[in-house]
């Protein structure tokens, strides 16, 4: 006989008892008895409609871009699109906000710095320091993130987005992660710590640490435009110019490419090694095609993705202009801060294919991705001792074409061994400070966090060491 | 509790207050002293955060893309010399299993005790989305149904009777297209006549089991309302002790279930233990 006493014990006890009567089939019998409910009240309430629309344009669609033949080239093809139209539209706004920033307003505030009498340290450190940064980081962020945000926002509207994942599915589940990452994924894209928080519709935590793990391949907007400069000036200047465009948004392509078959490569690794396990199962939905709200969708993005990113870029870029600053201008013994530490790098930097700079820029960068790019062409200046660009130690200088930021890289040393590993290094390294802070967040775990955070950096430094030999190797004579 | 009609949907008069847009002052999050708390549930991609921004004037970026807002995002409206505090909730296609978005949608539905719940239904899809809405209705009685995307569903040539809907339902329907702000006014206005209890629901209960499972409910119901009486739905609380639940174990245990009792016993919206509760859950 069963114990009906009135404690929550009680209650917990008596249910116990009644599970062992209702027997296993409860859940399912439960699920079927609101599947019945539904479909009556729905058959209740709908009318069909008589004829069928002959022609149904959503599932037209959809039998093309998630084919076995045409879903993959179509979305190589489609993205292929995006960034040529960004690489193409933005080198000249890029340009003009150079000239406008740096070119005019640099020296202007550096003639008013100097008519209110203010020390040559405080206006080294304001000017050369902050407000160049800062400046550098508008005028190489702003225009592609104006251009590649809206346009990834009308797709996502339009609902490209879920196509894309289904098409990514069955590889994911076949490397024994989560179908659902591909969606993780894809927000990765825009940003990491964002993608991060997204692996919350993962119900198993196994996978959902896996998800995590593999999110940094995902590249992130702080890591488009480093991309996107090296492939312009470095790949695209490979082929005639009416193909560079072309050419480079293939090359920042095949980038992105590389960090989805990473990601696979990884989860794959995972599931077999530390994080074993089934793998679960899930219904994805396609949902139906909506004509995005051009305008609407312009606005949001705009002030949404791209100011946020970019104030975001601005509030780490100002400090690290003072850093920059400061470790260029402290000499100790006989040279600076940046001196000793590029010169203490440079070997481990050659041997992997490149150098004591790109290594320092990438600790100064750890605070944001977006800051690489202007620390790297500061330092190069700095430890080069180029003469005749830029303004003396710790100033960023007016670089307004890309075959003047070209030669700065190439007296500075740099290969196209230099800029193939900068981009695959750029793709595979650690997470940014915010990403691994919403790391521990979500996992609560220091271990996890610590795995995810050394893991990608152990690869970059493994794959980008085997591309140097072997490209030096294959080129007969060292670089 | 027994007020028999259920009022008509979707039936504008120029007299109804809800056409003086002066009475919908947006607020923003801006929240000192909210009245009521509304909370927007729904399967993914129904166009939750679409009715959350038409009502709350917030620019929450809304994607074509199931699994948009994995946490809760909060706003508020007036209506009518109220306050409103809307809450929007994740999409889940269920309210049973485990994954960390339906539990936030779940715990909030449970412990959060909204005034109000929208669910956001896809009229082109209404039998999956009335799988989610028959198992709110179990969890509270409170519920207004956002019929959204009658501008797709009159696209696909299909025929919806909203009042019938209601009348099976036991809670008001309003058929909406939200990208367009169409039903918005009437939305508001179902939304404060629950609130303020001018329409009392009576929610559909699940009826369709097995006799075997119905004479397990049967034996746990009276245990569960002996030691917490008054609890508004017991039947849910039995449900899923009988899967198995853990956490509504744990709630039992701990007494958080008991708490919802005495919430319930109180004023609608002048109560501070569920501001604390709210907190807590947040």
């Amino acid at each position: 006989m069963i114990q009906k006493n009135s404690t929550a014990a009680g209650v917990l006890e008596l249910a116990e008892q009644l599970r062992w009567q209702v027997g296993d089939s409860f859940h399912q019998e439960l699920m079927e008895s609101i599947y019945t409910e539904a479909a009556q009240l729905a058959n209740r309430a709908v009318t069909q409609p008589t004829d069928k629309p002959r022609f149904d344009l959503d599932r037209t669609i959809d039998r093309i871009v998630t084919s076995r033949r045409w879903g993959f080239p179509l979305m190589v093809l489609l993205f292929t699109l995006v960034f040529w139209i960004t690489i193409a539209g933005a080198n000249a706004p890029s340009s003009w906000l150079a000239t406008m920033l740096i070119g005019t307003g640099q020296p202007w505030l550096k003639q008013l710095a100097s008519s209110v009498g203010m020390p040559w340290w405080l206006n080294g450190l304001l000017i050369d320091g902050v407000y160049l940064t800062t400046a550098w980081v508008i005028a190489v962020m702003l225009p592609p993130m104006a251009i590649f945000f809206p346009m990834f926002t009308l797709l996502e509207d339009f609902g490209y987005l879920p196509r894309v994942a289904f098409n990514l599915d069955s590889i994911f589940r076949r490397s024994g992660a989560h179908g659902k990452q591909a969606l993780s994924m894809m927000m990765g894209f825009g940003c990491n710590a964002a993608g991060v928080v997204a692996t919350r519709v993962i119900d198993s935590p196994r996978e959902r640490l896996i998800a995590i793990i593999t999110n940094n391949f995902a590249l992130c907007n702080g890591r488009w435009p480093t991309q996107i400069l090296i492939a312009t000036i470095y790949i695209g200047s490979l082929v005639p110019a009416y193909l560079a465009g072309l050419v480079s948004a293939l090359a920042v392509v095949s980038i992105a490419l590389l960090g989805v078959l990473l990601s696979l490569v990884v989860s794959w690794g995972l599931s077999r090694t530390i994080l074993k396990g089934e793998v679960s199962t899930f219904s994805l939905e396609l949902p139906p095609y909506r004509p995005p709200r051009f305008w609407q969708t312009i606005y949001t993005s705009l002030i949404d993705r791209t100011m946020i990113v970019l104030w975001r870029a601005v509030v780490f870029a100002a400090p690290a202009g003072v850093v920059i600053w400061l470790s260029a201008n402290i000499i100790i013994g006989d040279a600076s801060i940046s001196g000793h530490l590029i010169r203490w790098l440079n070997p481990l930097g050659i041997l992997l294919g490149l150098n004591g700079v790109i290594l320092l820029a990438y600790v100064v960068a750890i605070p944001a991705n977006e800051i690489v790019i202007p620390t790297i062409l500061m330092l190069t200046v700095l430890s080069g001792g180029i003469a005749g660009i830029g303004h003396g130690a710790g100033v960023m200088f007016e670089l307004n074409s890309d075959s003047q930021t070209l030669s700065v890289f190439q007296q500075g040393g740099w290969t196209l061994l230099t800029a193939v590993n900068l981009m695959l290094f750029s793709l595979i390294h650690n997470p940014c400070s915010t990403t691994i802070y919403t790391i521990y967040k979500e996992t609560g775990s220091k271990k996890w966090t610590l795995i995810a955070s050394l893991l990608p950096v152990g690869m970059g430094l493994t794959i980008t060491f085997f591309v140097a030999q072997i490209w030096r190797l294959l080129a007969g004579a060292g670089f | 509790m027994t007020t028999s009609t259920i009022p008509a949907t979707g039936s504008p008069c120029e007299s109804c207050p809800a056409h003086h847009a002066g009475n919908l002052k947006r607020l923003g999050v801006d929240m000192g002293n909210w009245d009521f708390v509304v909370a927007l549930a729904g399967n993914p991609n129904t166009g939750k955060s679409t009715v959350f921004n038409a009502l709350t004037g917030l620019r929450q970026h809304t994607g074509n893309w199931p699994g948009k807002t994995v946490t809760r995002a909060e706003g508020g409206f007036a209506y009518g010399g109220h306050r409103y505090k809307m809450v929007d909730l994740p999409g889940t296609y269920s309210l049973l299993s485990t994954s960390m978005d339906e539990e936030i949608a779940r715990d909030f539905l449970l412990f959060g005790q909204p005034d109000v719940t929208v669910i956001v239904v896809d009229a082109t899809h209404l039998e999956r989305n009335l799988n989610l809405t028959l198992q709110v209705l179990e969890i509270t009685d409170r519920v207004v149904l956002a019929l959204n995307l009658m501008d797709e569903s009159r696209r696909h040539k299909l025929r919806i009777d909203d009042r019938r809907l209601a009348r099976d339902l036991g809670v008001p329907v309003v058929p909406m297209a939200a990208r367009y702000g169409e039903g918005r006014p009437e939305l508001l206005k179902a939304i404060s006549e629950v609130a303020t209890a001018k329409t009392v629901c009576k929610p559909r209960r699940l009826k369709k089991q097995a006799p075997r499972i119905q004479q397990a409910i049967g034996q746990l119901i009276p245990a569960i309302e002996k030691l917490f009486p008054d609890l508004p739905n017991s039947q849910w609380v039995a449900l899923r002790l009988l899967d198995g639940d853990s956490q509504i174990a744990e709630a039992i245990l701990d007494g958080r279930i008991g708490q919802l009792q005495r919430i319930s016993e109180t004023l609608p919206g002048q109560d501070s233990t569920r501001a604390r509760l709210l907190e807590k859950t947040s």
